[in-house]
């Protein structure tokens, strides 16, 4: 395997009965890259994501994710990646730091290194004040970046983002991706579903999804000039609107 | 006989979640609330359907005091909360049947009205409502929001989490409602989405930070925006916020958003800088503010 792909997709394929919810989806992503996975409601998004963390079995089709197989490897996957999502974030009645020890203990880090992380993620993220009090209390923007910040807490190979920034402010969904990129400099690679499409246009390549396939699949750049378009909005309606 | 709002304010033990909100929505308009998440949206909406009641101040929805008229309020408006809130386990026709009824009313005298959106959902008439996909229970939702014929409707957040090319038919929709001669209020995170609105207030941590028309809102606007771009994003974001001269800096799309503190500003000036932080490719171009660089900059004060 070529390690530079951290993520490699052939012909991947999901079947509900008679229902193709992914339809022989095939790509590859490589380290430290910011991958926008797009496509409408139904498309088939989370079908495939759900394969690729472990949880749901193929039907057909390969694909291995940070090295391991998504048929056999599940449990290897999921120590490996990170995942958070807005509907899944953190427990509204543990405080930061019970959070922060919670998932740092899931992951099986030590007690050294889980005081370590936690000290150093409370100062990035200037929690300090609010270290212990219940999560549930914080406003939505500060758990979504604690969220992220918690889902990298074992040092994981890819992060799988799911809408991450569903109704946040704009400013903080600015500092969502800052954070979203220092990550990938530092050689996480990041697989992220978002409505924003502003937000496609930060991605380093992006696919869309119509239908269980994949339609559509470069940097933004190259998919506007594709489909003749001014913003990756206008790429995507012309795609999911046939 | 629009909506009239004055002076609202609305506590929860010791978070104010409307501080003195005051504006008027005439009749006949699709006005939008634009927010974040707890900005105290949801609330000013459960006020406004008589649902909550209000620490202070006034409301009327189509002439009726929000207090002492609740009842023929909730005749007279149509709601459709944020968070799905039809019977899971009836039908799709069973739901709209049972909304029609409860209003003294029958899908049939006001079927014109959601005829449009009806017959997008009709395939699916017998299915649980809890079993339909996303798009279709917003459809659902607002035909049994529209049923009673209503004067005002009240649609919170109605595209959170809906793709864009639903998102797109979703407003086409409201535009098509709003020359039936219905009132519209309707809130969004979505700052795209006030282009498309009449009129627009912005709010944030409950307190109105501008009402106007979404054309004179990016008008106040007072600093020259510049477009950004360079070979590498995260090293242009790091080197623009340490830049001594900057005002604001934001990821806008493929480029960063810029604003300068200085009044006599010189790109070339920047560009040199940029150039000394070892960026290439650099174009800075100057571009024409959006709702949401005027948001941000009303947020940051």
């Amino acid at each position: 395997m070529n390690n530079n792909k951290v993520i490699q997709v052939k012909s991947l394929t999901k079947m509900f009965g008679d229902f193709t919810a992914v339809d022989a989806i095939t790509f590859d992503i490589e380290k430290g890259e910011i991958f926008g996975f797009l496509g409408a409601n139904g498309a088939g998004k989370t079908t495939a994501m759900k394969m690729l963390i472990g949880i749901s079995k193929p039907t057909s089709g390969e694909a291995k994710v940070a090295g391991f197989d998504v048929y056999k490897q599940t449990e290897d996957i999921k120590k490996n990646i990170g995942y958070m999502s807005q509907k899944f974030a953190l427990y509204d009645d543990l405080t930061v730091k019970e959070n922060i020890t919670f998932f740092g203990g899931i992951y099986g880090l030590s007690r050294k290194k889980i005081k370590e992380k936690s000290e150093a993620l409370i100062e990035e993220l200037g929690l300090e004040k609010v270290a212990n009090q219940l999560v549930g209390a914080l406003p939505l923007g500060w758990k979504q970046k604690l969220s992220f910040s918690v889902s990298l807490i074992h040092d994981p190979k890819i992060v799988f983002l799911d809408e991450p920034t569903g109704g946040v402010d704009p400013i903080t969904r600015r500092q969502f991706w800052e954070m979203i990129y220092k990550a990938a400099h530092q050689g996480t690679t990041v697989f992220v579903t978002t409505h924003y499409m502003d937000e496609a246009e930060y991605c380093d390549r992006v696919s869309i999804m119509v239908n269980g396939k994949i339609e559509a699949l470069d940097t933004p750049k190259k998919l506007k000039e594709q489909f003749k378009a001014a913003n990756m909005n206008d790429v995507f309606l012309k795609l999911a609107r046939g | 006989m629009g909506i009239t709002i004055s002076n609202i304010s609305k506590s929860y033990k010791k978070v104010k979640a409307l501080q003195h909100i005051s504006f008027d929505v005439k009749p006949g308009e699709l006005f939008g609330l634009i927010g974040p998440d707890g900005a105290g949206k949801t609330t000013l909406f459960r006020i406004l359907t008589t649902l909550l009641i209000a620490n202070e101040g006034l409301a009327t929805v189509a002439g009726f005091d929000v207090v002492a008229d609740y009842k023929s309020i909730r005749k007279n408006v149509g709601y459709m909360p944020g968070k799905f809130s039809l019977y899971q386990d009836l039908t799709v026709k069973e739901n709209l049947t049972f909304f029609a009824t409860i209003f003294g009313t029958t899908i049939e005298e006001n079927y014109d009205l959601i005829k449009e959106i009806y017959v997008q959902i009709e395939p699916f008439k017998n299915r649980r409502a809890g079993k339909l996909s996303g798009g279709m229970k917003q459809k659902l939702a607002l035909c049994c929001a529209l049923i009673h014929k209503p004067e005002v409707l009240f649609l919170d957040e109605p595209t959170t989490g809906v793709d864009p090319v639903s998102r797109k038919e979703f407003w086409e929709m409201l535009k098509r409602l709003q020359q039936k001669g219905i009132t519209i209020l309707v809130s969004t995170p979505y700052m795209d989405e006030a282009a498309l609105c009449d009129r627009i207030a912005l709010i944030q941590d409950g307190k109105i930070l501008e009402i106007d028309t979404p054309q004179a809102i990016v008008k106040h606007y007072s600093k020259p925006i510049y477009n950004v771009r360079a070979h590498n994003m995260y090293q242009l974001i790091n080197s623009l916020k340490e830049y001594q001269y900057n005002h604001s800096v934001y990821p806008f799309g493929e480029y960063v958003h810029y604003t300068d503190k200085r009044t006599s500003f010189n790109p070339e000036e920047l560009k040199m800088y940029l150039e000394s932080e070892n960026l290439t490719n650099i174009e800075i171009k100057i571009t024409v503010a959006t709702i949401e660089d005027t948001f941000m900059e009303l947020a940051k004060s």
